[in-house]
């Protein structure tokens, strides 16, 4: 889960580093009080998860008040590559800001492994400075057992070649920074500027976080941190039925077992699609093992909620689960919901394999429901699904 | 012979005591898989009995290994305790051990390496958030179903379960020397360049089948690892290639950022290894079937 900066702030406060004062707001008469709150001036800016928003005009200062509001008129609502503003941080103007720096923690994937990130060449896109300079940015493993004491740390300020005057002070930032990762489950931590303002002090100016959602379980407070408003209604819907779904764009509601099996099933529809008009797949929706009926029924419930669904693609595997529990499930379920009157009227391409299949798919012939239809294979059912969609 | 896992194997589970514990270790039981003991500190000293095969249980993984010669461990331990338990299986140097839970967070999968490298690697981790891993006929050591297929002379290493058990249905006919689930999440331990290692050594394999997908780079450093040092023939599959970017994909770590991660990358990156890629599994399959007719 990737934060917005204001949230960002919030956590690197928590933790030490040192950050501006600022509030979050969703409305322009609120910036003005929250402006005289930090003394009469701040920057109104923009919270969009994305980057860019300063060449956009979603970063504007106010001498005033009044100025503050009509800032936060304009920026609000404001589109900043395809992200509506919906709320305006009100930040404490920063001081003179001398030099600026970047420095980060993140996931090293490919070397499993956490990694240091830092460079004096701050407040630009770090990977621009990656790509014409790699040698300005230095890249410290860090070991996760270990961590990052302040010895840790003036290796990592040594190696990006922080100046003299600011190396100590940034180090003790990479150490608060360091406890923020760890503490808060981030995948990724990000400054970008640190700056070393005119008083010689060193402030995290903006700032990501990306949170890892498999760490919920110890981090109650998270859920609070999901933006609920950007959030798709069907996703959200599906995330309260505990549901495993993707909003995509195309016409084919998809349901399947198991993440890797789904993903080729929207690949298989896709590349099927070509040849019917081009369908795509809807959703990606993955119900696990199980495929109870009522997990079935919720998963339908979604997919046949969703306006842009022509046909749905039932996708199951039986591995340890038996296709003849999985097709009762898709019976029951479409009675089910037909008994909750919703209007169930899109046809269902059932594949069903494995485990059991035989007895599944007597189970589907002899409910001979009118609108599913069993194709045996997964490439055969993803073109009928595609050719189903394509001529509604 | 097959690969880390073979007839001779003696096999502890660890959260054999949970419900899902006590399912799969039934399962793994009739598959053939010789069991011989579980590891609960609160239930050691017990016994479980599985249709009439009784299973010790252990206080610990060390107790385990010194009674029992066990050196695989399956764990079915939640994921808030799955750091300590792998550290465990770690400090006792098991020479396997199987996570198959799903949902731990990256701070603690990335501890559990950290640690093994520390050790020196004396234990082989496989996952998490994996099926697992069978040699069809003589062990099955997770959650794969063992009456897909039987013993042949296919090698499949793949991040997905249900993608493994599709390509195992796929050419059941044919069978397989083992099937490994390296698991989908972002910090894994054994990886395709390690099974890709073992099949290549391995006598009891003809031909590998490699199923990746979207996220990391895992695909594209594999593909580099066959050009230079596997000679058996090579075929992949590569899940997500319409998954939209910044989207996490069922598993935790199937999330394409940027440019980086991308099937369409994965693909050309294994094709360039000389690898035949499959554009569905199903297409995937009869590559394979093609390259063994010779």
């Amino acid at each position: 889960m990737d934060l917005f900066e204001y949230q960002a702030r919030d956590l690197f406060a928590k933790h030490g580093v040192p950050v501006l004062a600022g509030e979050v707001i969703d409305t322009p008469e609120a910036a003005r009080e929250a402006t005289e709150r930090l003394g009469g001036k701040s920057v109104v800016k923009a919270q969009v998860k994305v980057g860019g928003r300063g060449k956009a005009g979603g970063v504007k200062l106010a001498a005033t008040p009044d100025e503050a509001v009509a800032r936060a008129t304009d920026i609000l609502g404001m589109d900043i590559k395809g992200h509506t503003v919906h709320k305006v941080m009100i930040a404490e103007t920063a001081p003179e800001i001398l030099e600026e720096y970047y420095v980060s923690y993140l996931l090293d994937r490919t070397n499993r492994t956490f990694l240091a990130m830092a460079s004096v060449q701050g407040g630009m896109d770090i990977e621009e400075v990656a790509e014409k300079t790699p040698e300005a940015l230095a890249k410290v493993p860090v070991d996760s057992n270990e961590g990052v004491t302040i010895e840790k740390a003036r290796e990592i300020v040594a190696q990006a070649k922080f100046p003299e005057a600011v190396a100590e002070k940034v180090a003790e930032v990479m150490v608060t920074l360091w406890d923020t990762f760890v503490a808060e489950d981030a995948l990724l931590v990000e400054v970008n500027p640190l700056a070393k303002v005119a008083s010689g002090d060193i402030l995290a100016l903006d700032g990501k976080v990306s949170l890892d959602a498999n760490a919920e379980f110890r981090q109650p407070e998270h859920e609070a941190l999901e933006d609920k408003a950007a959030a798709n209604p069907l996703e959200a819907a599906a995330k309260a039925k505990g549901l495993n779904y993707v909003k995509l764009d195309g016409q084919v509601g998809i349901i399947g077992n198991g993440a890797g099996l789904v993903m080729s099933t929207l690949d298989v529809v896709a590349y099927a699609g070509e040849k019917h008009s081009g369908v795509k797949p809807a959703n990606f929706l993955d119900i696990g093992g199980g495929a109870s009926a009522e997990v079935m029924a919720n998963g339908l419930e979604i997919i046949l909620g969703d306006p842009d669904v022509k046909s749905v693609f039932v996708n199951v595997f039986g591995g340890i689960t038996a296709c003849d529990e999985v097709a009762n499930g898709i019976v029951q379920a479409l009675e089910l919901l037909k008994s909750k009157g919703e209007d169930v009227n899109k046809p269902l391409v059932v594949r069903l394999d494995g485990n059991n299949a035989e007895l599944g798919r007597k189970i589907l012939s002899d409910a001979n429901h009118p609108l599913v239809q069993r194709v045996d294979t997964m490439d055969g059912a993803a073109d009928k699904a595609a050719e189903l969609a394509a001529a509604k | 012979m097959a690969i880390f896992l073979n007839k001779d194997s003696k096999v502890i589970v660890q959260g054999m005591t949970g419900a899902t514990g006590m399912k799969h270790t039934k399962l793994m039981l009739g598959d053939g898989t010789n069991i011989v003991g579980g590891v609960n500190p609160r239930k050691a000293g017990t016994e479980v009995d599985f249709d009439g095969t009784s299973v010790p249980v252990f206080g610990s993984v060390k107790e385990a290994m010194e009674k029992t010669g066990a050196n695989v461990s399956v764990l079915f331990v939640p994921p808030a305790f799955s750091k300590a338990a792998v550290v465990e299986a770690i400090d006792a140097e098991i020479p396997l051990a199987v996570v198959i839970t799903e949902g731990i967070a990256v701070h603690d999968s990335a501890a559990f390496w950290a640690y093994a490298k520390a050790k020196g690697n004396k234990t082989r981790i496989i996952g998490p958030n994996c099926p697992g891993l069978i040699t069809p006929g003589q062990s099955n050591a997770g959650i794969i179903p063992g009456d897909i297929t039987k013993p042949g002379r296919i090698g499949l290493v793949s991040k997905s379960g249900t993608l493994t058990y599709q390509m195992m249905y796929e050419l059941r006919d044919i069978g397989f020397s083992s099937a490994v689930g390296i698991g989908g999440d972002p910090v894994i331990g054994t990886t395709h360049i390690d099974a890709l290692e073992a099949f290549e050594a391995d006598p009891d394999t003809d031909l590998i089948v490699m199923i990746g997908e979207i996220g990391g780079d895992a695909e594209e450093r594999a593909a580099d690892y066959i050009k230079a040092n596997v000679t058996k023939p090579v075929v992949g599959y590569v899940a997500g290639f319409t998954a939209p970017e910044g989207k996490t994909m069922g598993h935790a770590g199937a999330i394409v950022s940027g440019s980086s991660g991308t099937a369409q990358a994965k693909k050309e990156a294994l094709e360039a290894a000389g690898v035949k890629v499959g554009k569905t599994p199903t297409e995937t399959a009869e590559l394979a079937r093609e390259l063994l007719a010779g």
